[in-house]
C-alpha cells in the first residue's frame, strides 16, 4: 500500500511542476522586449503582414486565452506550427525525440557499463596507483571538450579503422545501436568520470558503515560483501548524480549533435533560437521539462525499489 | 584444552605522526561454554582486541605484530583469508555495540539473519528462511513469519540487537565475541539482552567474551574477568575474586568508581587521563594514577604474574592495595 501511495505522491507532484512549466514556456514569448511578431520577422515585414501572423499564432487575444489555448493544444500534442519550417511542431520534435533519447539512454548505458567496474577497482584500491590512474584517466576524459573527443573517436574509429559509421541514425534497432556507437561513446567518456568518482566515494563512505563490519564478522566474501552490502547502498547517491546529469544532456548533447551530424532535439533547438521560432522553442521547453521530470520519477521509483526506507514518512 | 589461548597478542594502528600499540601482548585463555568478561574505559583496546581475534583489524591502519590465538587446536593468525572466513560467522561470530547502524538498511532483517546460513551451510532460500525464523523464535522476537521481511528502519534497537544475536547464532558458534552488546540499548532492555545471552550460553555450551565498560554486567554474567588498561591486561582473575579482592588498582579504581544505592552516594573516580599510547615508557603504564605506585613503578616494566591460584595482576605491589580497601 505505502508502495503505490508513493508512486501515486510522485506522480501528483509532478502536476503543479507541469503547470508552472508551462507557463514560463508560453510567457516566453511575451517576455523577449519588443513584438515577438517583428522579431520573428526580423522588422522587415508590413503591418499587414505582421497583423496576418499574429492572427495565426493567435497574439491578437487576451493572455488567459492565450494560455488555455496553448496548454489545451499541448495536451492533444498540438503545439503549433513552426514560423520557419511551417510544419507542425509536434511533428518537428517528434522525428527528433526518438533519436535524442535513444543517444541518452545509450549514452547513459555505456556511461554505467564502462564505469562500475572502474568504481569499484578504485574503491577498493582507494589511493593506490590504480585509483591514482583511473582517476587521472578521468579527468582528463572529463576535461576534453566533447567535440574534440568526439573528433577523436571519429577519426579513429570511423575514419582509420572503420568499424563504426561516423553520422547518421539508421533504421532498425541494430544500426541505431551501430551508428549512435560514437557519439554515445563521446558523452560516455564525459558522463563516466563523474559516475565512477561519485560511486567511488559512495563506496567508500558505505565501506566504513557498522553493517560492513558486521557482514565482514559473518565471514562474507569479500565479492559479496561488495556486490550486496556495498554497491545497492552506493547507488542510492549516484542514481542522483546520473539523473541530474541526463536531464542536463537533454540539450547539452548539441555539440555532439552537430559533431556527428546527428537529428537530435539539441541542434533543432538551436536552430530555433537562431530564427526566433517562437513556436518551437516553446514546445521544445514543454518536452524537455517532461523528460527531465520523467526522468527524476524515475529517479526517485529506483530509491524506493533500493531503499525502503524512502517510503518511511 | 583450552578452546581458546591467545598468547602475547599485539595489534598495533599506524598513523602518518605516530604507531599506537592497542594491543601490547594480550594473554588469556578461555575454555568451552565459559564467559571472560573484559572490562576496561573507552580507548582500553577491548574492541581492538575482539576484531584481532577474529581477523577484522583494517589493515592499513591496523596491524597485527606479534603473538598467538590458538582456537581449536589452529592458531588463527595462520589462517589463509578464506579458512579464516570460514571460522567467521560459523566457530566465532561476533555481536557489536550499536544494534541499530549493525544491519543493513537495504536488506530485510531476515535475510541478513539467515544469510550465514545459506553461505556457510549451503542452505536453500526457503531452508535458511525457515531456519531464520526459528532463530528469531529462539531469541524471543515476537511473529517471526511477520517480522522475517520487515526492515532494520521498522525495529527497535532492542529487537534489532535480538537479531544481532539470532544472526550470531545461525551457525551454531563455539564462541560468541559480544562487544559492548547492551551499551546502546535502554536500562530495561539491557537486562533482557544480557539473561538470553546467558540463556542462549546454557542451552548451547558456547563459549563466550563479554566485553564491557559496566563492571555490573561482568560480574553478572562472567566466570573470569580480565581488566584491560593501556592496550593490556592488567589483572586476570575468577569474577567473585576479582569483585572482593581486587589485586590491581586499577581493577579496585573501577570497583570504587560503581555509582551503589546503598552507599552514602559518594563516587571515587580514578584520578587523570588514560595514558597516551603512542607515548608508553617502559615502567607500569597506570603508574601516574595510581595512588600506591613508587617511583620506581614508572620505570620497571610489569608482566602478569601469577599470586594466587588462577589470579593474576600486572601490579609490582599488589599488597598495597589491603589498606585501601574500604
Amino acid at each position: 500500500m505505502a508502495i503505490i501511495e508513493y508512486i501515486l505522491g510522485r506522480i501528483l507532484q509532478m502536476v503543479p511542476v507541469l503547470i508552472g512549466v508551462s507557463l514560463v514556456a508560453f510567457l516566453s514569448i511575451h517576455l523577449v522586449p519588443g513584438d515577438p511578431v517583428q522579431i520573428m520577422m526580423h522588422g522587415r515585414a508590413t503591418e499587414e503582414v505582421l497583423a496576418t501572423v499574429r492572427g495565426e499564432l493567435g497574439l491578437d487575444r487576451p493572455l488567459p486565452i492565450q494560455y488555455l489555448r496553448f496548454v489545451g493544444g499541448a495536451m492533444v500534442g498540438d503545439l503549433g506550427k513552426s514560423i520557419i519550417q511551417k510544419a507542425p511542431v509536434d511533428e518537428i520534435i517528434g522525428e527528433r525525440l526518438g533519436p535524442s533519447l535513444f543517444l541518452l539512454v545509450y549514452s547513459a548505458v555505456l556511461a554505467v557499463v564502462i564505469a562500475l567496474p572502474l568504481a569499484v577497482v578504485a574503491a577498493l584500491k582507494a589511493e593506490g596507483p590504480i585509483d591514482h590512474g583511473i582517476r587521472i584517466v578521468g579527468i582528463i576524459g572529463f576535461a576534453m571538450p566533447p567535440f574534440w573527443v568526439g573528433l577523436l573517436l571519429m577519426v579513429l574509429f570511423g575514419l582509420v579503422l572503420r568499424w563504426f559509421p561516423i553520422s547518421g541514425y539508421g533504421r532498425t534497432f541494430i544500426e541505431h545501436l551501430w551508428h549512435l556507437f560514437l557519439p554515445s561513446l563521446t558523452i560516455a567518456a564525459f558522463l563516466a568520470p563523474i559516475l565512477v568518482q561519485s560511486l567511488r566515494s559512495a563506496m567508500l563512505d558505505v565501506m566504513t558503515a557498522d553493517y560492513i563490519e558486521v557482514a565482514r564478522a559473518k565471514g562474507l566474501s569479500r565479492r559479496r560483501i561488495v556486490l550486496k552490502h556495498v554497491l545497492r547502498n552506493a547507488a542510492i547517491p549516484v542514481i542522483t548524480v546520473l539523473a541530474v546529469n541526463i536531464g542536463w544532456l537533454l540539450g547539452g548533447a548539441v555539440v555532439v549533435e552537430y559533431v556527428f551530424a546527428f537529428p537530435g532535439l539539441g541542434s533543432l533547438l538551436v536552430r530555433a533560437v537562431g530564427h526566433r521560432d517562437y513556436p518551437v522553442i516553446q514546445g521544445l521547453s514543454l518536452v524537455f521539462a517532461v523528460i527531465v521530470m520523467v526522468i527524476n520519477l524515475l529517479a526517485d521509483l529506483s530509491y524506493m525499489a533500493i531503499d525502503r526506507r524512502v517510503l518511511r514518512r | 584444552m583450552a578452546l581458546l589461548e591467545v598468547r602475547g597478542l599485539c595489534t598495533e594502528f599506524r598513523t602518518p605522526d605516530a604507531v599506537i600499540p592497542a594491543n601490547a601482548g594480550v594473554s588469556f585463555n578461555l575454555d568451552a561454554g565459559r564467559t571472560l568478561g573484559i572490562v576496561g574505559e573507552s580507548g582500553s583496546g577491548k574492541s581492538v582486541l575482539c576484531r584481532a581475534l577474529l581477523g577484522l583489524i583494517q589493515s592499513p591502519p591496523g596491524f597485527v605484530t606479534a603473538g598467538e590465538i590458538v582456537f581449536d587446536g589452529r592458531d588463527l593468525r595462520h589462517l589463509d583469508e578464506t579458512t579464516l572466513r570460514r571460522v567467521r560467522g560459523t566457530a566465532i561470530a561476533m555481536i557489536f555495540q550499536n544494534p541499530m547502524s549493525g544491519l543493513n538498511p537495504v536488506w530485510p532483517v531476515g535475510d541478513q539473519i539467515s544469510e550465514g546460513l545459506r553461505v556457510h551451510r549451503g542452505l536453500s532460500p526457503s531452508a535458511a528462511r525457515a531456519r531464520g525464523i526459528a532463530m528469531m523464535r529462539q531469541v524471543g522476537i515476537p511473529s517471526p513469519e511477520v517480522r522475517y521481511d520487515e526492515y532494520p528502519h521498522q525495529w527497535s534497537g532492542g529487537m534489532l540487537q535480538r537479531a544481532m544475536i539470532a544472526m550470531a547464532m545461525a551457525c551454531e558458534p563455539k564462541l560468541l565475541l559480544a562487544d559492548e552488546p547492551t551499551t546502546a540499548l535502554d536500562v530495561t532492555i539491557q537486562d533482557q539482552i544480557l539473561a538470553l545471552l546467558v540463556e542462549l550460553q546454557e542451552r548451547t555450551g558456547m563459549a563466550m567474551i563479554l566485553v564491557s565498560h559496566d563492571m555490573a554486567v561482568i560480574a553478572e554474567t562472567s566466570d573470569h574477568v580480565a581488566v584491560m588498561y593501556a592496550g593490556r591486561m592488567v589483572e586476570v582473575a575468577p569474577t567473585a575474586a576479582a569483585f572482593r579482592t581486587p589485586r590491581h588498582p586499577y581493577t579496585l579504581g573501577l570497583l570504587q568508581s560503581i555509582p551503589r544505592a546503598a552507599g552514602d552516594g559518594r563516587l571515587t573516580p580514578i584520578p587523570g587521563q588514560p595514558p597516551n599510547l603512542a607515548r608508553l615508557g617502559d615502567g607500569c603504564p597506570f603508574a601516574d594514577r595510581c595512588a600506591v605506585a613508587s617511583p620506581e613503578c614508572r620505570t620497571r616494566p610489569v608482566a602478569l604474574r601469577e599470586i594466587d591460584p588462577g589470579h593474576w595482576t600486572a601490579c609490582h605491589f599488589p599488597e598495597r592495595l589491603a589498606g585501601l580497601q574500604a
